[in-house]
Protein backbone atom coordinates (compact mmCIF):
# COMPACT_ATOMS: atom_id res chain seq x y z
CA UNK A 1 0.00 0.00 0.00
CA UNK A 2 0.92 3.51 -0.38
CA UNK A 3 1.86 5.62 2.31
CA UNK A 4 2.01 9.80 2.05
CA UNK A 5 5.06 11.23 3.78
CA UNK A 6 5.31 14.82 4.17
CA UNK A 7 8.92 16.18 4.59
CA UNK A 8 10.24 19.13 6.61
CA UNK A 9 11.47 21.91 4.45
CA UNK A 10 15.10 20.99 5.67
CA UNK A 11 15.21 17.53 4.18
CA UNK A 12 12.82 18.46 0.70
CA UNK A 13 16.57 19.32 -0.87
CA UNK A 14 17.78 15.48 -0.19
CA UNK A 15 14.39 14.40 -1.93
CA UNK A 16 14.16 16.40 -5.25
CA UNK A 17 12.48 19.77 -3.78
CA UNK A 18 9.86 17.36 -3.15
CA UNK A 19 7.08 18.23 -0.31
CA UNK A 20 5.70 15.26 -0.06
CA UNK A 21 6.20 11.34 -0.98
CA UNK A 22 5.09 8.39 -1.25
CA UNK A 23 6.36 4.93 -0.15
CA UNK A 24 4.91 1.32 0.92
CA UNK A 25 5.08 -0.20 3.61
CA UNK A 26 2.74 -1.97 6.56
CA UNK A 27 4.33 0.09 9.17
CA UNK A 28 6.34 3.55 9.54
CA UNK A 29 9.56 2.17 9.87
CA UNK A 30 9.04 0.20 6.25
CA UNK A 31 7.82 2.91 4.48
CA UNK A 32 10.52 5.33 6.33
CA UNK A 33 13.19 2.73 4.61
CA UNK A 34 11.21 2.62 1.35
CA UNK A 35 11.76 6.52 1.14
CA UNK A 36 15.51 6.65 2.18
CA UNK A 37 16.09 3.44 -0.49
CA UNK A 38 14.90 5.75 -2.93
CA UNK A 39 16.34 9.17 -1.66
CA UNK A 40 19.50 8.10 -0.17
CA UNK A 41 20.26 11.62 0.65
CA UNK A 42 17.88 11.23 3.58
CA UNK A 43 19.51 8.17 4.78
CA UNK A 44 20.99 8.81 8.75
CA UNK A 45 18.01 12.12 9.00
CA UNK A 46 15.26 10.43 10.27
CA UNK A 47 16.32 6.68 11.08
CA UNK A 48 19.43 6.85 12.83
CA UNK A 49 22.71 4.10 11.65
CA UNK A 50 21.36 1.63 14.27
CA UNK A 51 17.71 1.48 13.02
CA UNK A 52 16.06 3.75 15.80
CA UNK A 53 14.20 7.00 15.13
CA UNK A 54 16.93 10.21 14.98
CA UNK A 55 15.92 12.17 18.36
CA UNK A 56 16.16 15.33 16.60
CA UNK A 57 13.11 14.51 14.95
CA UNK A 58 9.60 13.40 15.52
CA UNK A 59 7.13 11.65 13.21
CA UNK A 60 3.53 11.36 12.77
CA UNK A 61 1.19 9.11 11.73
CA UNK A 62 -1.53 11.58 10.86
CA UNK A 63 -2.43 13.83 14.23
CA UNK A 64 -0.27 11.28 16.35
CA UNK A 65 3.55 11.66 17.57
CA UNK A 66 4.42 7.91 16.85
CA UNK A 67 6.67 7.75 19.67
CA UNK A 68 3.48 7.66 21.81
CA UNK A 69 2.12 4.63 19.24
CA UNK A 70 4.48 1.72 18.84
CA UNK A 71 7.15 4.06 16.75
CA UNK A 72 8.71 2.26 13.69
CA UNK A 73 7.15 -0.61 14.48
CA UNK A 74 3.46 1.40 14.38
CA UNK A 75 0.76 -0.20 11.63
CA UNK A 76 0.11 2.13 8.33
CA UNK A 77 -2.76 1.67 6.06
CA UNK A 78 -3.75 3.15 3.04
CA UNK A 79 -5.44 6.56 3.65
CA UNK A 80 -2.60 7.37 6.44
CA UNK A 81 0.02 10.16 5.86
CA UNK A 82 3.56 10.28 7.74
CA UNK A 83 4.38 13.90 8.70
CA UNK A 84 8.23 14.34 9.58
CA UNK A 85 9.06 17.74 11.60
CA UNK A 86 12.35 18.38 13.06
CA UNK A 87 12.44 18.58 17.01
CA UNK A 88 12.55 22.24 18.04
CA UNK A 89 14.54 22.83 21.24
CA UNK A 90 17.03 25.18 22.96
CA UNK A 91 17.35 27.28 25.70
CA UNK A 92 19.78 29.36 27.52
CA UNK A 93 21.71 26.80 29.01
CA UNK A 94 24.53 29.05 29.78
CA UNK A 95 22.57 31.02 32.70
CA UNK A 96 24.83 30.79 35.20
CA UNK A 97 27.76 31.26 33.28
CA UNK A 98 26.27 34.52 32.35
CA UNK A 99 24.97 35.45 36.02
CA UNK A 100 28.54 34.58 37.52
CA UNK A 101 30.29 36.97 35.30
CA UNK B 1 16.56 40.14 6.83
CA UNK B 2 13.12 39.51 8.46
CA UNK B 3 10.36 40.93 8.13
CA UNK B 4 7.57 41.29 10.76
CA UNK B 5 4.17 42.84 11.14
CA UNK B 6 3.73 44.95 14.20
CA UNK B 7 1.23 42.10 15.13
CA UNK B 8 3.44 39.62 14.94
CA UNK B 9 5.99 41.39 16.79
CA UNK B 10 3.83 42.16 19.32
CA UNK B 11 1.85 38.18 19.71
CA UNK B 12 5.49 36.54 19.89
CA UNK B 13 6.44 39.68 23.11
CA UNK B 14 3.65 38.93 24.55
CA UNK B 15 3.66 35.18 24.67
CA UNK B 16 7.31 35.28 26.16
CA UNK B 17 6.31 37.99 28.60
CA UNK B 18 3.34 35.40 29.80
CA UNK B 19 5.55 32.41 30.20
CA UNK B 20 7.41 33.97 32.97
CA UNK B 21 9.40 32.76 34.56
CA UNK B 22 9.73 29.71 31.96
CA UNK B 23 11.43 30.71 28.83
CA UNK B 24 8.92 30.60 25.64
CA UNK B 25 8.60 29.61 22.52
CA UNK B 26 6.88 29.70 18.96
CA UNK B 27 7.05 28.78 15.50
CA UNK B 28 6.60 31.85 12.44
CA UNK B 29 4.86 31.26 9.26
CA UNK B 30 5.33 33.19 6.39
CA UNK B 31 7.46 33.51 3.27
CA UNK B 32 10.93 31.61 3.14
CA UNK B 33 11.91 33.26 -0.17
CA UNK B 34 11.14 36.59 1.45
CA UNK B 35 11.70 36.18 4.96
CA UNK B 36 8.00 37.99 5.49
CA UNK B 37 6.82 36.58 8.74
CA UNK B 38 2.85 36.72 8.14
CA UNK B 39 1.57 34.47 10.84
CA UNK B 40 2.80 33.95 15.04
CA UNK B 41 2.30 30.72 15.95
CA UNK B 42 2.75 30.54 20.23
CA UNK B 43 3.78 27.02 20.94
CA UNK B 44 3.85 25.36 24.48
CA UNK B 45 6.81 24.85 25.84
CA UNK B 46 7.24 21.15 26.64
CA UNK B 47 10.43 21.53 28.93
CA UNK B 48 8.92 24.18 31.39
CA UNK B 49 12.00 25.50 32.34
CA UNK B 50 13.82 28.83 32.87
CA UNK B 51 16.78 27.66 30.97
CA UNK B 52 15.31 25.54 28.41
CA UNK B 53 12.82 25.16 25.34
CA UNK B 54 11.59 22.58 23.50
CA UNK B 55 8.61 23.46 21.55
CA UNK B 56 5.72 21.16 22.02
CA UNK B 57 5.41 18.75 18.78
CA UNK B 58 1.96 18.49 18.31
CA UNK B 59 1.80 22.37 18.63
CA UNK B 60 4.52 22.30 15.71
CA UNK B 61 2.39 19.79 13.74
CA UNK B 62 -0.47 22.12 14.13
CA UNK B 63 1.09 25.40 12.94
CA UNK B 64 3.02 23.49 10.11
CA UNK B 65 -0.51 22.28 8.99
CA UNK B 66 -2.06 25.65 8.93
CA UNK B 67 0.93 27.15 7.71
CA UNK B 68 1.57 24.83 4.40
CA UNK B 69 -2.74 25.00 3.80
CA UNK B 70 -2.40 28.78 3.29
CA UNK B 71 0.33 28.63 1.27
CA UNK B 72 3.37 29.52 3.61
CA UNK B 73 5.89 27.44 5.17
CA UNK B 74 7.42 27.87 8.72
CA UNK B 75 10.47 29.93 8.49
CA UNK B 76 11.37 30.06 11.89
CA UNK B 77 11.36 30.08 15.50
CA UNK B 78 11.23 32.19 18.29
CA UNK B 79 11.94 32.08 22.44
CA UNK B 80 12.97 34.04 25.05
CA UNK B 81 15.87 34.52 26.94
CA UNK B 82 14.21 35.56 30.31
CA UNK B 83 17.53 36.59 32.27
CA UNK B 84 20.11 36.59 29.24
CA UNK B 85 20.78 38.66 26.36
CA UNK B 86 18.62 38.35 22.82
CA UNK B 87 21.75 35.72 21.42
CA UNK B 88 22.01 32.33 20.50
CA UNK B 89 23.09 29.91 23.30
CA UNK B 90 25.15 27.02 22.74
CA UNK B 91 22.10 24.96 22.79
CA UNK B 92 20.70 27.50 20.29
CA UNK B 93 23.12 26.63 18.03
CA UNK B 94 23.20 22.50 18.70
CA UNK B 95 19.98 22.26 18.24
CA UNK B 96 19.02 24.93 15.10
CA UNK B 97 17.02 21.90 12.80
CA UNK B 98 17.15 24.40 10.08
CA UNK B 99 19.67 26.16 7.97
CA UNK B 100 16.81 28.11 6.08
CA UNK B 101 14.89 29.18 9.40
CA UNK B 102 15.05 32.63 11.07
CA UNK B 103 15.54 32.29 14.80
CA UNK B 104 14.63 35.04 16.99
CA UNK B 105 14.98 35.80 20.35
CA UNK B 106 13.26 37.65 22.81
CA UNK B 107 15.18 38.87 25.77
CA UNK B 108 13.34 39.87 28.75
CA UNK B 109 16.07 40.68 31.14
CA UNK B 110 15.60 44.17 31.00
CA UNK B 111 12.54 46.08 31.36
CA UNK B 112 11.87 46.88 27.76
CA UNK B 113 12.04 43.56 25.64
CA UNK B 114 14.88 42.91 22.98
CA UNK B 115 13.82 40.96 19.44
CA UNK B 116 16.90 40.26 17.40
CA UNK B 117 17.05 37.73 14.56
CA UNK B 118 19.83 35.39 13.72
CA UNK B 119 20.70 33.27 10.63
CA UNK B 120 22.30 29.73 12.01
CA UNK B 121 24.17 27.70 9.53
CA UNK B 122 26.58 24.69 9.82
CA UNK B 123 26.88 25.97 13.79
CA UNK B 124 27.98 29.76 12.26
CA UNK B 125 25.73 32.66 14.27
CA UNK B 126 24.88 36.03 11.52
CA UNK B 127 22.53 38.51 13.02
CA UNK B 128 20.29 39.70 10.25
CA UNK B 129 17.63 42.98 10.42
CA UNK B 130 14.69 42.80 11.65
CA UNK B 131 12.05 45.19 9.99
CA UNK B 132 8.92 46.16 11.43
CA UNK B 133 5.85 46.96 9.11
CA UNK B 134 2.42 47.90 10.13
CA UNK B 135 0.57 45.37 8.73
Amino acid sequence: MSILINLPTVLRTHAGGAKTVSADGSTVGEALLKVVAEYPGLSGQVVDHDGALHKFVNVYLNDDDVRYLSGLDTPVSDSDQISILPAVAGGALALRVLRAR
Amino acid sequence: MLTLPRTVHDQMVAHCLMGLPDEACGLLGGLPETGDAVTCYPTRNLAASAKLYTVDPKDHLRADRDCEAAGYSIIGVFHSHTHTEAYPSPTDVAQAPDPGWHYVLVSLRDTQPVVRSYRIIEGTISEEPVRLRSS
